[in-house]
């Protein structure tokens, strides 16, 4: 198989990954394109695993700590964001601006 | 082209085309569920590159457990079930723009750094193959990484706790 199938896979899925992290709204669906990056490294751990022929399979050992990485990440996630619904009564991550300085108005 | 070629590139076609559906579509729900199909369609992906273990765990883990549990995100948060356009934010244009151009720098970058390179795929990496990997030289960041777990997990409870930044905790 020619190797840079996978790597171009991964670059077009981590750049989908990238859009919906800046384009969405919804800090839920945010996490989902920050799944989908993190997928995106997978493959290519994977693929040059596969291809160097690694004796230590530090390619597919890492896959695995990046998907358990994954596991914790969206948990902690998750619970911030149920914790900030539940104190300021939206996910919309553009209506969260209590940081700004005042006076500078977002677009 | 190989026949693992064509397979892996209709696989990577399912996966990218249900993961632009994720970052595109108006339902809430339909995204997770799509996101199921890019899950699948990458373990797929895994299998052709003959990284068993990463496949199943890939299966069991994001499709069994990560999207169930943002699926519960999205039923907490009370996110609208139907059709609804308060999922994009108003800097689509810019953010397409900055994806193009992540997706253009990184593929011909990759294209032109392993133009040609070839792998045999003829060694199946099988759970007992990975897992005495897993368990002889990476064991000690194995350890750190179930502590890591541990430590995610005392700490999302803690944060969702009910009484966590209510009049009473203060």
């Amino acid at each position: 198989m020619h190797i840079e199938l996978a790597v171009v896979l991964a670059a077009l899925l981590f750049s989908i990954g990238v859009y919906g992290v800046l384009a969405r709204r919804n800090a839920v669906l945010v996490l989902m394109s920050v799944e989908l990056m993190l997928n995106a490294v997978n493959i290519n751990l994977v693929a040059f695993d596969v291809w160097l022929r690694d004796t230590l399979h530090s390619g597919q050992t890492f896959a695995l700590f990046v998907v358990a990485l994954a596991a914790a990440e969206v948990g902690v996630g998750l619970a911030i964001v149920v914790q900030v619904y539940r104190l300021r009564g939206t996910v919309a991550i553009d209506d969260l601006d209590e940081l700004t300085e005042p006076g500078v108005h977002r677009d | 082209m190989t026949a693992q070629d064509v397979v892996f590139c209709l696989l990577g076609v399912v996966a990218l085309g249900s993961a632009l559906l994720v970052v595109t579509t108006r339902n809430v729900v339909h995204a997770a569920l799509w996101l199921v199909v890019t899950f699948g369609a990458v373990a797929g992906c895994f299998l052709v590159l003959t990284a068993e273990l990463v496949a199943w765990v890939q299966v069991l883990i994001y499709i069994g457990a990560i999207v169930v549990l943002l699926l519960f995100g999205v039923m907490l948060t009370r996110a609208p079930v139907g059709p609804t356009d308060e999922l994009d934010s108003g800097n689509r244009l810019l953010a397409a723009l900055v994806a193009a151009a992540t997706a253009a720098t990184l593929s011909v970058l990759s294209v032109q750094a392993f133009h040609g390179a070839f792998v045999r795929l003829d060694q199946p990496s099988t759970a007992a193959v990975i897992g005495s990997a897993l368990f002889r030289a990476w064991v000690l960041p194995f350890e750190v990484i179930s502590v890591l777990l541990l430590a995610a997990l005392v700490g999302a409870i803690t944060l969702a706790r009910p009484d966590v930044g209510t009049a009473g905790s203060r």
